[in-house]
């Protein structure tokens, strides 16, 4: 087994098994605590497929941004950290068909992929090609992604402000 | 296998330089706090200054009683301080000390420092959180909410810097102002680099917590902020990754502004040997900044904290950046 097997080998337990405490835990603080190490394994396996820039963007967002809120948002809730989650199982015939339906997809895209072995390509730096492609092919989609983003700001800016004139 | 024998050394290089640097800057910092109001601080410990003072104080950390709160939360009060020492340490693979040596030579190595150095963000929280201490929930809440503030700015200015020179690998960037003083990036786009500067290194005491910007800790209000609760070896650990990171932000200010490792008299004095020296000696001198600042800034408020980093690093970063951009496409 050579390292670089090692190090997929590890950075997949860490990312299902962290992902199975995120479902499976009775406590909401550390499910969200969890959910650093799956975004951690995550990143650690796009470093693995030559993503880096991926990888960093993705710890940089993930949890640089939505994990702390996630965390602020369970902390700032008054007892929600107390509340032992519900984690019974419910409505199994639904779930069966919804869960079933995504496990079909994913197998028919695994199983029509071509693959190829990323051992033996050999790739610069992923970050330049990036930035080139979104300013040229996909600048319509990126700016529209950054006016949803202002537009999110612009809300909740509005919902802040507005609690402020009631009280 | 010599291929994880390479990893093992170029992951042990920086975690000594730590550990080496964290104990002079612990004696510097009490030293330079005891200059500044006028006392003398330890003399005693080792003869000459006290200079086997931080020594001391280290092994009295290390055969401390660990104390682990009776209601706290078990797991994540060991994990926390891993978590923040693990990230800091993580982040120091990218610093070029030298022109011939850096732990991994990263395409896009300033935005993987910007990156893993979130995860102190939410050591703090779970520092916070599982100590289960009003002041501690208190202290990692502002540390929170200043560290996620203040890294706008600092992004901000290292975008404008990467404007400039074109490239997030560190290494290169150093390479690019190679040829003495006046080719470091500080004195590129008069003045523009240089307000760029005063606004990463603003940002970047931010950052680490420290004065004016201790609020977290702010001893007179929050006992000690995020880590009152920790005693022995975990205190120590946040001890260290304090100290790790304030290395870190000079560190990169010393790169992205000052040349990194390069010689300021161009061939003069370079080489791999006196670019460790140089490298180390400026982020140093920028630690000694930080600690003379310490002792000499009272601590700001909390929405004096706000309004330094909303209203006028942010928008000056901006402009900045457009005014930067703009020449580095005009020229």
């Amino acid at each position: 087994m050579s390292l670089f097997d090692v190090a997929f080998y590890v950075l997949a337990f860490i990312t299902v098994g962290s992902a199975i405490v995120v479902v499976s835990s009775r406590n909401i603080i550390y499910s969200a605590f969890a959910l650093l190490f799956t975004f951690f394994g995550v990143a650690g396996l796009y470093v693995l497929l030559n993503a880096d820039f991926i990888a960093v963007t993705q710890v940089l967002i993930y949890v640089g941004g939505i994990l702390v809120l996630i965390i602020f948002g369970v902390m700032l809730t008054t007892k929600v950290f107390d509340v032992p989650v519900k984690t019974e199982t419910l409505h199994v015939g639904p779930a069966i068909v919804v869960t079933g339906a995504i496990m079909g997809t994913l197998f028919g895209v695994i199983l029509k992929t071509k693959w190829f072995d990323i051992l033996n390509v050999q790739w610069d730096g992923t970050t330049k090609k990036i930035g080139e492609r979104l300013m040229t092919d996909f600048l319509l989609p990126f700016e529209v992604a950054s006016v949803v983003l202002l537009v999110a700001l612009l809300g909740a800016v509005i919902i802040a402000r507005r609690e402020r004139v009631k009280s | 296998m010599p291929e994880i024998l390479n990893v093992l050394i170029a992951s042990v290089i920086p975690l000594l330089f730590i550990l080496v640097y964290a104990v002079v800057i612990l004696w510097v910092e009490i030293k330079v706090a005891s200059h500044v109001q006028d006392r003398l601080g330890y003399m005693y410990t080792g003869g000459f200054h006290g200079w086997a003072q931080p020594i001391a104080d280290l092994l009295k950390l290390l055969t401390k009683e660990h104390i682990t709160p009776e209601r706290s939360d078990k797991i994540l009060f060991t994990l926390a301080p891993i978590l923040v020492f693990a990230s800091s340490y993580a982040a120091y693979a990218a610093l070029p000390f030298t022109s011939t040596f850096i732990a991994a030579n990263l395409n896009i190595g300033i935005f993987y420092i910007v990156a893993i150095t979130s995860f102190v963000v939410i050591g703090i929280l779970m520092a916070g959180w599982s100590s289960n201490n009003k002041y501690s929930l208190l202290g990692a809440m502002r540390s929170v909410a200043q560290i996620v503030s203040y890294e706008i700015p600092t992004v901000l200015s290292i975008l404008t810097v990467i404007v400039a020179v074109g490239t997030l690998n560190l290494q290169e960037i150093c390479e690019i102002q190679k040829g003495g003083l006046f080719s470091w990036n500080i004195f590129k786009y008069p003045p523009f680099m240089l307000i760029t500067f005063l606004i990463y290194f603003t940002a970047s005491l931010a950052e680490v917590n420290r004065t004016p910007f201790d609020i977290p800790e702010a001893e007179s209000e929050l006992v000690a902020g995020y880590h009152t609760e920790y005693t022995g070896m975990k205190f120590a650990m946040f001890y260290l990754a304090e100290y790790a990171n304030m290395f870190l932000v000079s560190g990169i200010a010393a790169i992205l502004f000052f040349g990194g490792w390069s010689s300021p008299f161009g061939e003069f004095l370079a080489g791999p040997g006196w670019g460790v020296f140089w490298f180390v000696s400026k982020g140093l001198f920028f630690v000694f900044l930080q600690i003379m600042l310490r002792w000499t800034l009272p601590r700001l408020r909390v929405d004096q904290l706000m309004y330094v980093s909303w209203k006028v690093l942010t928008p000056i970063s901006f402009v900045n950046l457009m005014v930067v951009g703009l020449w580095a496409i005009l020229k």
